[in-house]
């Protein structure tokens, strides 16, 4: 009969380091050139799906009447226009719109999903507990400490995303830029503009 | 299940730790950690609902102390154990130390027998329903009422989806709630929009 080895038992857990790169190794063992797959996606992540995408968009829809009205009408397919396919896991983009007087943010309190392909891949504080715990009750206070002081007057409309519709806040065009290029206007937004925690 | 991850509407937590330009990644292990998951559901290992439905099954004080990107590790790690790609044991050799994964899961369910189609402009209430598996639903929104908006194309059902539950895809709603009607005398005043599952609302007059 086979001697089972007895079992380990470790006194200390693994580094974060040491947990990533074994379940890389089981990834690896499984086939199909695991380390080809993970480069792709690393390279996606941090070059691929950035904020600049977004920012295009809404230069071309403050420059665009007509792609503005297929944008809010159907984000996807009008993203899609701009060769920014999303993942087919988000079949819905709704683009939001800001106006003088309503205030679009985006959160999800669940996890930290985002149209990532879009905006780029959540910032830190995004996926923190105080965002997600206290942004959809107490929305006027969390901008504000976040540098975002409305006026009393401005409805504030919070967003969480819950399922997998994705959201881009389409913020609001400074009269100073009216007439740029649309490469000018795409310079000046932030990620932070489209998931609404500031304006420009 | 309600976990430690439904977060919206907890008192407690303090101010935001925001900075401009604030940074996706601190780390090159945490962009791995992302590639990941990310490489497991383009090859079909698990989908995008047992994955969060792992994340949300961690012991609430890991939940709690670990990062995101911990998280999002230890709920692929816990999938790739469950779907028997490698044991438990041997992700602990590989890492030379304790690899803590999340609890079981509990069952899933199906749509709700009365999931009907909702329109625009339609009242409804999100059922009071418990579960022990996964749900879409924040706590908050539970037994709520508001107004539909709009439809979504139609999703796989979560609640089955990451249970391997049979179950019909359906629309997500659009759901407009006044938060305070969600947390009456305890909330600033604003309009949450949830997209919310039909198989979680029914209409009401």
């Amino acid at each position: 009969m086979e001697a089972i080895p007895p079992k380990q038992v470790f006194q200390r857990t693994a580094s974060i380091e040491e947990r990533v790169n074994a379940v890389q190794a089981v990834l690896q063992e499984q086939g199909g050139d695991a380390a080809a797959g993970l480069a792709d996606l690393d390279h996606s992540a941090q070059q691929e799906w950035v904020p600049q995408n977004g920012a295009r968009v809404v230069a071309r829809a403050w420059s665009d009447p007509a792609f503005r009205a297929r944008l809010l009408a159907d984000g996807r397919a009008a993203v899609a226009e701009m060769g920014l396919p999303m993942p087919k896991h988000h079949r819905h983009l709704v683009v939001l719109e800001n106006t003088a007087t309503v205030h679009n943010v985006i959160c999800c309190t669940l996890c930290s999903c985002t149209a990532f392909t879009l905006i780029g891949l959540p910032p830190d504080w995004y996926k923190d507990f105080e965002y997600r715990s206290r942004v959809v009750r107490e929305a006027r206070t969390v901008l504000k400490e976040m540098g975002l002081d409305l006026p009393p007057e401005t409805e504030i409309r919070v967003w969480d995303t819950t399922a997998d519709t994705r959201y881009m806040v389409l913020p609001m065009q400074p009269a100073a830029t009216v007439g740029w290029s649309p490469e000018r206007l795409a310079a000046i937004v932030t990620r932070d503009s489209m998931i609404g925690v500031a304006r420009l | 299940m309600d976990g430690m991850h439904d977060l919206g509407g907890k008192q407690g937590f303090g101010r935001v730790r925001y900075t401009l330009n604030a940074p996706a990644f601190h780390a090159s292990w945490e962009v791995r950690a992302n590639s990941l998951y990310a490489l497991a559901v383009r090859r079909g290992l698990f989908n995008m609902d047992e994955y969060r439905h792992a994340i949300e099954r961690m012991e609430p004080r890991h939940y709690l102390s670990a990062g995101y990107y911990e998280r999002s590790l230890t709920g692929c790690a816990t999938l790739l154990v469950e779907k028997g790609l490698v044991t438990h044991e041997e992700l602990e050799r590989r890492a030379q130390g304790r690899f803590p994964l999340a609890a079981p899961a509990a069952e899933g369910r199906s749509n709700h027998p009365a999931s009907q189609p909702l329109r625009a402009g339609d009242r409804v209430r999100v059922r009071a329903d418990y579960v022990p598996g996964h749900v879409r639903m924040p706590g908050y929104i539970r037994g709520k009422t508001g107004v539909v908006v709009s439809e979504s194309p139609t999703y796989p059902f979560p609640d089955a989806h990451a249970h391997g539950v049979a179950s019909q895809d359906e629309p997500t709603y659009d759901v407009r709630f006044r938060s305070e009607d969600l947390w009456p005398g305890s909330a600033e005043p604003a309009l949450v929009h949830v997209a919310v599952f039909q198989s979680y609302l029914e209409r009401i007059a």
